[in-house]
Parts: structure tokens; sequence; C-alpha cells
């Protein structure tokens, strides 16, 4: 069966409906029983599609179907494609052997974050850029003098993914055999009489694997899915389980855990990888790359910020909440939070300045205002700094992974 | 009957400054030529049942603080967003403006989509402009040669503002300020037709082309307006732009002031070096212990006042003032809605600006005629349809289109316009609109033709400069309108200038009328009433 594809016949009327359709847009409105939708990167996602803690606990019970569709895609080919990498991001591209990924960043000539993603290497001189936003400037500016394409591709992919502890079954169910596939690397089957190609990747710390095809063979995929993986109760997830589930595995989300310096108007906004925790990625010693005098001069002098895993007392979220220290001073801010289910903590990230986030860090409260029939219970809870994932089971790295 | 201020021309920054003074308890009496108020903010009939801009045609950058103070929406104004806007490419296409972020980055990658990423970091940067000027348009300039504590304070707080600025922005600023539209653009887009939207904004009202430095200054001082707090979002004064005097004259009405039209002024009188009223065309006097002038800083001190009580040193400055009129308007009755070809039915874009130039190149052209002493014969055109959104101005189904044409010449060739070069120049408009709207001229009930000629001789803006003079870097803060006299004030004692000619200046934003009237009840020791400082960048 074929994705039956609208095509609209005048490209003038996209104001009509300006959030696009994901490719498998046809099954998630259908599961969508809340109707629950909200944009994301151009396009229009569920939210939540029928009930949020029964999708969290999915995600680490059995096995879930997150639509990737909006993530941008930017394909970078060409002789130059590894040194181009090495220049524009932090990691080293050229010691990423074909068929791997790694996250990494980007950041501006002053060291700050742009953006993070991962990176595919799908040949010698062919990868795939996965990201949260937009750089096609900036991409193009930073390739002047590199023998390498640059493609935006967003479109021309259609992606989900398939997370929990019995996703590696379901896939096996499906006819997919990755039992030998390690955490960040991929593989390619036939599928629909196209490809399918099978990432062991995710946003949840969880096993789980990123399924990657062409539009065309989407519905498919989904349908094989769900029907392989009946037996263990999959479902589609919305963005505000796996919200949930990013928390507890300590992944940050561009434009929600830090503001990417592109995009801040504001120029005291901005991140560098130090300030979010993200410096081990650097390599130093593979040359030069975009940031790297501005992160030399920084690591001597020390930053401003830091980005920590905060445990909260209680069992109140304290979502965007002012962290003071010693209740009286201002010293931080959080990102994101909740109540784990998982781990039963009340846990939450945050930006906080050096040296609340280690030799201050004994005395941190954050103020927490939680509404209960229309008044505001003002809370200031005991916040303690501590190690990042909150959530780390074996299972995510077992290879061959288990069936459940 | 000796009045407190006396104030001449009831245009917007006029009327500012009048009920400012009125409300801090002065006796205040404005004087106005026309028949009617509002200066260059004023709508008429001139065809039954339709009402017209006849000049000023949009609001943005009108203060939101001078709203409020003034309680303007009590009295009848309200200002309504724009839906849209479209730029007709040669081929029968369009670049559209759309409200919806998605929608808008959508209609750039059609175009060019490498362009659709790079409007976000193009946004953020004027936006970071912005932000950075907003605070100083409610405050008086520092004059930076003063030793005054006052100057001296404000200088420290210039300098904080610029010292808080990286060293990176502190470099984009001063470029910025100084360079042209054209090399701005090309530092973000590739595509001629998006480079040619964002250059509009850049070219209004001022006698320069997109190609000479200090046009992005322009494009500033057109985008650090908002709508209810949608920085750079442009809106229509329902009613017309005359609603906006309208209800400064009921404000004025209300706080005690009074208005009288129909004569204007012949002559400021002044005695023993101070001014002490004005001596109306008709003859009469009206007495003050200080005149307010909102006319322009040439028409105030080369028209109406002696040269001898003036310094030479001021006069020559005040005569090289650049005011220069470069734009002139078509203001058209419509029977019907016109009919784009390369618009969709029913498409948004007509709810908002709408133009016909699609590249910098041919905007450069058209100011290429204008150097050369001719109105442009492919004009740059500021387009819009009121009524699209505003239901007031003409009976349902029918139209108002305000069409703003640059560049126009204050003289053609050297000589004075004609009424001929005035029929040309329409035709001009009306045929370039034609060629994109077929049986668009079928369509036109009545139009009203202004030249420099008509904006001088009715308005009374010297060469027809919408600005009241140009808002290049050498005529802005502390010398605008020129050095020494930028604190509203003149050499002759109790003479105050407050149209916008002054600091912040031009455009319908009202915030030379409010600084003036701040300066004045700081003269006289007269505590402000009712004056907000202007709301927080945060």
């Amino acid at each position: 069966m074929k994705a039956e594809k609208t095509v609209r016949p005048d490209p003038r009327l996209h104001y009509l409906t300006p959030l696009r359709q994901t490719p498998f847009h046809a099954r998630t409105s259908a599961a969508n029983r809340l109707n629950s939708w909200g944009p994301w990167g151009g396009y229009t996602t569920v939210l939540e599609f029928e009930d949020l803690a029964m999708e969290h606990s999915a995600i680490r019970n059995s096995a879930t179907v997150y639509d990737l569709c909006p993530m941008v895609k930017y394909r970078v080919s060409g002789p130059g494609a590894a040194d181009y990498l090495n220049r524009l991001t932090v990691r080293n591209a050229a010691k990423l052997p074909v068929g791997a990924v790694h996250y990494t960043i980007w950041c501006d000539d002053a060291g700050k974050i742009i953006d993070d993603g991962t990176v595919f290497r799908l040949a010698g001189d062919d990868f795939r850029i996965c990201c949260q936003e937009r750089h096609l400037p900036w991409l193009l500016d930073s390739a002047i003098g590199f023998d390498v394409r640059v493609r935006e591709e967003t479109e021309d992919v259609a992606a989900l993914s398939l997370q929990g502890p019995c996703s590696y079954a379901v896939l096996k169910a499906a006819g997919f055999d990755v039992a030998a596939l390690k955490p960040f690397r991929m593989v390619t089957f036939p599928f629909d009489g196209g490809e399918l190609m099978v990432s062991r990747t995710g946003f949840t710390g969880d096993l789980g694997y990123e399924l990657w095809t062409t539009p065309d063979h989407a519905l498919p995929l989904w349908d094989r899915l769900f029907e392989a993986g009946a037996p263990w109760g999959i479902r589609p997830i919305g963005t505000q389980a796996l919200d949930i589930a990013r928390t507890e595995a300590g992944f940050i989300i561009t434009n929600l855990d830090f503001v990417p310096s592109h995009q801040a108007v504001r120029e005291d906004r901005v991140r560098s990888p130090f300030e979010m925790a993200l410096d081990w990625m650097i390599d130093w010693d593979k040359g030069h790359f975009t940031g790297r005098r501005a992160l030399l001069e920084e690591r001597a002098k020390g930053s401003q910020w830091a980005f920590v895993g905060l445990d909260i007392e209680g069992n109140v979220s304290a979502e965007q909440s002012i962290i003071y220290h010693d209740k009286k001073h201002e010293v931080g801010q959080i990102t994101a939070a909740c109540w784990s289910p998982t781990v039963k903590r009340n846990i939450a990230l945050a930006y906080v300045k050096r040296p609340y986030h280690a030799g201050k860090s004994g005395n941190l409260w954050v103020e927490v205002y939680a509404m209960r029939e229309l008044q505001y219970a003002k809370l200031m809870l005991r916040a303690e700094v501590c190690e990042r994932p909150f959530f780390n089971p074996a299972r995510r790295r077992a290879t061959p992974p288990g069936m459940f | 009957m000796i009045y407190d201020a006396v104030i001449i021309g009831a245009g917007h920054n006029g009327l500012v400054s009048a009920c400012y003074l009125a409300r801090a308890g002065l006796k205040v009496m404005v004087v106005e030529k026309n028949d009617w108020i509002g200066g260059a903010a004023v709508s008429r009939e001139l065809y039954p049942g339709f009402t017209y801009s006849n000049c000023s045609y949009v609001s943005s950058l009108f203060r939101p603080e001078i709203m409020r103070d003034l309680e303007l929406p009590r009295h009848g104004l309200q200002i309504l967003p724009y839906e849209g806007g479209a730029l007709f490419t040669e081929g029968g296409d369009y670049l559209g403006m759309f409200r919806n972020h998605e929608a808008n980055r959508r209609e750039i990658e059609r175009h060019s989509p490498r362009d659709a990423e790079a409007y976000d970091r193009y946004a953020r940067d004027v936006l970071r402009h912005c932000r950075f000027i907003r605070p100083m348009l409610l405050r008086t300039a520092a004059d930076p040669a003063s030793f005054r504590p006052r100057d001296i304070a404000e200088l420290a707080w210039m300098g904080k503002q610029m010292f808080g600025l990286s060293e990176m922005a502190m470099y984009d600023m001063i470029r910025f300020w100084t360079m042209s539209i054209a090399d701005f653009l090309d530092e973000y887009f590739e595509n001629p037709a998006v480079k040619a939207y964002q250059a509009v904004a850049s070219i209004i009202g001022t006698a320069l082309g997109p190609m000479s430095p200090g046009t992005a200054y322009v494009l500033l001082h057109h985008a650090m307006g908002d709508v209810d707090g949608n920085v750079g979002a442009w809106g229509f004064s329902r009613g017309g732009m005359g609603s906006i005097t309208k209800a400064l004259s009921a404000s004025l009405k209300a706080a005690g002031g009074e208005i009288r039209t129909g004569s204007g002024v012949e002559r400021i009188l002044v005695r023993n070096g101070r001014a002490t009223g004005v001596v109306l065309e008709n003859g009469d006097e009206v007495l003050g212990r200080r005149v307010v002038s909102n006319m322009d800083v040439k028409r105030t001190f080369l028209k109406h006042v002696e040269e001898a009580e003036l310094p030479a040193s001021f006069v020559k400055r005040v005569r090289n003032f650049k005011i220069r009129g470069s734009s002139g308007k078509l203001n058209i009755a419509l029977d019907r809605a016109p009919r784009f070809t390369a618009l969709p039915e029913g498409s948004p874009c007509m709810k908002g600006d709408m133009h016909f130039t699609d590249s910098i190149e041919k905007m450069e052209l058209a100011y290429d005629d204008w150097k050369a002493g001719h109105y442009s014969r492919d004009p740059f055109q500021d387009m819009m349809i009121p009524t699209m959104i505003d239901p007031t101005m003409t009976p349902p189904g029918k139209h108002f289109m305000s069409c703003f044409i640059q560049y126009a010449p204050p003289k053609i060739e050297g000589n004075d316009w004609t009424d001929a070069d005035r029929d040309a120049f329409a035709d001009t408009v009306l045929n370039q609109i034609e060629a994109h709207a077929p049986g668009f001229k079928d369509s036109v009930l009545h139009y009203e033709v202004r030249t420099p000629r008509e904006l001088e001789r009715e308005v009374g803006l010297t060469e027809g400069n919408i600005f009241q003079g140009e808002l290049t870097f050498d005529q802005l803060l502390f010398n605008r309108p020129v050095p020494g006299y930028a604190q509203y004030r003149s050499p002759i004692k109790d003479l105050w200038i407050c149209g916008s000619s002054t600091h912040p200046g031009g455009g319908v934003m009202g915030a030379p009328g409010r600084n003036a009237a701040a300066e004045i009840l700081r003269d006289i020791k007269t505590p402000k009433k009712d004056m907000s400082d202007a709301y927080a960048v945060l």
C-alpha cells in the first residue's frame, strides 16, 4: 500500500494550512482521541493521544511510537564532508565510523551554542544532521572553502521513534532483527519496496530505536509496527509524555533549556558548551573548529553558568521556578521539571550561576507557585544538585537487548 | 486674553503637546490654518461617503504611552493591525507577508529556501536595534557640549545603553546606523524580491535610494513601533488617520484646551527677544506667554520669524537642514475591490501593504529619476486598501485605496509642478496598478493627487517632506534639527518647537510633541501631569 499523498494544486495556498502535516498524519490523527495538537517546527503534532500517564508509563514498560518528522534534517555530502563537519561541530566527525551516529553541538565564533543534534554517517562522504532549529544560511556560509554540498531534506524523510524496553522485541516481530545493533549504530533493511534505516538512538534514556524511511513508506511502517507490537501493547505517545521521559533522562531541548545563539535577542541569554555541561564532547585536538578560540579562553578563565540536575523536596513539580541561594539571592532558573513516575523523585533541569552548581550548592531553594483550586500556594522548597541522568537503566545499553 | 501657550498647527504633535500642557494646568490655544484639524494625520471626505487618509495612512509609531496618558481610546481611537502584505513580482507572481510565522516562512521558502531560514536571524537583529533605540524616543536628547548636570546625566544614561552592549553588538550598531539598506540586506538574503520587500521601509519619506548610506536606519525608524506590543507591526487607525487627531482634539477639549481653525499664522510676535504670541493671516493677534510651533523648523524660523531676531549661524544651519521632498500620494475612491491577478482569491495579503517594485535595483533606478529632477517613471509604491479591514470609511463593497509614491521631487527639472505634471504623475501610478490588476482604472470613482507641491501648500510640509526633515544620522538625536537646539528650544526665548523636525523625528509618533511639553513644563517648574515615562524594555 502506498501512502496517499495530498498534493495542493496551487503552491501559493500554503497559508490556508500554515502548519504542515507529517507523513504519519493519517494515523496520528486517527489515534488522537483527545484531539490535542501543538505546533512543532512548522508541523502540527500530537501533544497527548489519550492519557498522559499511560503514554509515559508505556515508555518505561512496553513500546511506544513517537512521530519525529518535524526534526530538521540537513544532508551534507561530498569529499569534504567530514572536514566540513569537523570545522562546524565540536566533536570529531572524522572519527565517526560509517553506520554510526553521534550527538554533537555547533557553536558560533564566540563559542556560544547554535544548536545540538545528531550526526549520522551514512557513507564515507555522506552525512545527515538532525536537529531542532533551522540553520541553512549558517551551514551554507560555513561551507565556503569546502568541497561539500549542503541540502535541507526535512520533508524527504519520514521518521518514527520506537522506544521502550520491548522495542527490540517489537522490531524483531516486525521482521527487523537488530540483536547485534549497538547504541549509536545503524543498519538498513529493505522495506515496502524501499529502505528502512534503523538507528539505536532515542530521546527517552531507555532502550529504543529511531526508524528512518521516505514519506511514501511512512504509513506502511506505522502499520507494520502496530501490527507486530500489539502483543506488547505498543501505543503512540505525544510530546508531553516524551517530555517527562527526556527530563528523567536528563536530555536538553533547544529553546526550552537554552536559547540558541542565533535566536537570542538578549545577548546575555546565550550559553557555551561549558555552561550546558556539554564540554565533554569537545575534541580539542582535532584542529580548528568554529568557536574553538573563544572556548579555549573560557576554559582558562571560567564560565558564568552551569547546567545541573536538581532533586527537589516534596512532590510539587517546579516548572520555570526561580532558584535562590539561602532563600534570598536569585542564582538561577529551572528549565524543565516533573515529578518522575519512574524514579519517584521530584526532579528538574536548571541553569545556575557558578559556583552555586558545586562549591556553594549547599543552600539552594526553589520558589514554587502551586495552583490549587484557583489559589496559589507559595512554597520555598529545598533543592539539591544531583547527578544526571536521573534514570539510566542497564537495558538501555545491553547488546543484544532484552526481550522485555 | 493671554494664553499660557499658543500652539501653531493642529497636527498630531501640536495636539499632543497641547494636551499635556492643558492637563498640567496651562491655558492652551491651538491655531490651525486649515478649516480642519489634523495636519498630516487627517481624514477628509473628498467624495461623498468616502473617508480618506489624505496624508499619513498607517499607524505603528504612535507611542502607546501617549495613547494611554491622553485617554485616546476613550475619545474614539482604535488601531487595527494589518493582516498581510504583498510585493508583486515581474512575471505574475508575488511575495506575500503573513502574520503566521510558518505561513510567512513557507512563503519566503517558495522564493528562496535559504532566505526562509535567514529571516529569523534578520528579524532578531532588527529587533535588537529596536530595543536599543526605543527607550530614547520619549527622552530629550542630551546636549553633548553642555555641562549642565541633566545633560551629563543623560549622556551617562546613553553611555550605559551603549556599554551594556557586547563588543560585537557595538560594531553592529555603528555599522547599522550608517550603512545602506542594500548592504545590510545583502548580509542576510539572496532573493531580490525578499530584499526589495524589506527595503520598502528604508526609503519611505526619504530622499535617498536603497543604496545610499544611512538608509538602514530609516528601516529601523519604521520598525521600532508596535501594535499592542507586536514590535514592527503596523495597523490602520479606524476611521482613517484623522481619527488620531480627532481623539487628540477631544482629549484636549476635555482638558480645557482650545482650537481655532481657518487662519494660519502670519508671523510669530517677538518682543525683546521673547515670543509673545502670533499674528494670524486674518490680522487677529493671539497672545501667549510662550509659542510652540508644530511647523517644521524651516517654516517656523525662515518664514514666520524675522531673521534679524535669530543668530546668523542658526539661520544658516536651518537653511541647510535637509528636508527634501521625495514622495507623493494618490488617494483613490474605488467602486469595487481591485483584482490582483497574482493573488489567490480572498488572499489576506490584500489586507496590508502592497508593492510593485521587485528589486533593490529598480528602487534605485526610481531614485535616479528623482536625482535628475523628475518623478520616477517606474515608481515605488506603498499601497494599501484600509477598507479591506476598516468598515467605517466607505459604503459596503466600496473601497478607499491609499498610494504612497516615491520618488517625487519638490520641483520638476527645476520648475514648479504644473497641473499637467501632476496629472501625468497620477497616470504613472494608476497605470502601474492597472498592470497588476486589470480593470482597476474602470473602478476609480475619484482620486486626489498630492505632489510635494500640494503637500507643502495644503499641509505646510516644506518641500513636501513627510518627516519634517530627513532621518539621516547627521540630523538625529542631539543634532535634530540643528546642533545646540535639540531640546525643543530655539534662540528666541519662549519660542519652542514640537514637530517632527525635532527628536525623535517623523512619522505619526507623537513623541516630539510629548517631549516638547515635558521640556516646557520643566522650564516653568510645573509638575508633569499624566505623563508616563517610556514603557520598560524587558
